[in-house]
């Protein structure tokens, strides 16, 4: 089945808020090597400025997969997780995450192109904390390879 | 605050947190080298990456399923990479906060061996300027070729 194109300018529902853990953060660090010292030491993050450890850059991707989810599960949506090939990604910051945050994600289909059996499916999700403040926004392009290709 | 004093207080602050005069500071100009790392990855950190982040996809950690869809071998993460690569940047740029905008292409897979692991290469180099804003640029090879496109950073100067 090939990628619905009416897909494109859907907004999805927003996900459930995602509680930042401090632990989870430490986490992730070790996980991309990320050894700033906000990331790990709560002194140095506080001395910095923030309430909490700071995550690395590319934790946002954690939150953003919520929303990425409804997409990929969209029965509508034509989309194969098999044949699925993370093209490029992208985040703009307005602030880092930081622990304690409660983050939702709001997905809007931005763009779906198809050249012969391959879609390039471009998803935006806007994620803000609870008071609606905008923390960042992610941009994947997803590949997704037809049956043949 | 002269280049010179942004250095020396850069080096000074380097460990601690985020302080405000590390590497942009000052005497900064298109084409420098600001970072260079070599990150060694193994299987192990494909597992613990998968572990933290979610994305338990079999393509990174079994190699029937790999070889079963085609792929030449077991693939680190897409993210892993790209969460790797930016490191260099944050620790030059003196913490995550001045982190504004980053974005990469996925060009190449990596593919991580068994036994023998890869080694991610990490170049970042600036690529644009202006008072407010440095664009790093990233060049990131494994086994000698390149595997991410358009990797830029945007980096808060102020």
């Amino acid at each position: 089945m090939p990628v619905n194109p009416q897909l494109q300018g859907r907004v999805f529902p927003p996900t459930e808020p995602y509680l930042v853990g401090r632990e989870k953060i430490r986490e992730f660090s070790r996980a991309v090597r990320a050894t700033h010292p906000t990331h790990l030491d709560l002194d140095a993050a506080r001395a910095a400025g923030y309430a909490d450890l700071v995550a690395p850059p590319t934790f946002a991707v954690v939150v953003q997969e919520r929303s990425l989810d409804r997409l990929l599960t969209d029965p509508d949506a034509g989309i194969d997780l098999a044949h699925v090939v993370h093209g490029e990604q992208r985040f703009a910051f307005s602030r880092p995450i930081v622990a304690g945050d409660e983050l939702v994600g709001t997905l809007t289909v931005t763009s779906v192109k198809t050249l012969g059996a391959t879609s390039m499916v471009t998803a935006e999700s806007v994620v803000a904390d609870v008071a609606g403040g905008h923390v960042v926004t992610a941009v994947s392009t997803l590949v997704v390879r037809g049956e043949d290709a | 605050m002269s280049a010179d004093a942004g250095r020396a207080a850069g080096e000074a602050a380097d460990g601690v947190a985020g302080g405000a005069a590390v590497g942009p500071a000052g005497g900064l100009a298109v084409g420098d080298v600001v970072a260079e790392r070599t990150v060694h990855l193994t299987r192990e950190d494909l597992v613990r990456y998968a572990g933290a982040s979610g994305d338990f996809n079999p393509i990174h950690y079994r190699d029937d399923v790999a070889a079963s869809v085609g792929l030449p071998g077991v693939l680190a993460h897409g993210m892993l990479t790209m969460g790797v690569a930016v490191q260099p940047v944050v620790d030059w740029a003196g913490g995550p906060g001045r982190i504004l905008d980053y974005g990469v292409r996925f060009t190449r897979p990596v593919v991580v061996d068994a036994h023998a692991g890869v080694d991610l290469v990490v170049t970042a180099r600036v690529g644009a300027l202006d008072d407010a804003v440095a664009r790093v640029d990233l060049t990131v090879t494994a086994g000698g070729e390149s595997v991410l496109g358009r990797a830029q950073v945007r980096v808060s100067l102020a």
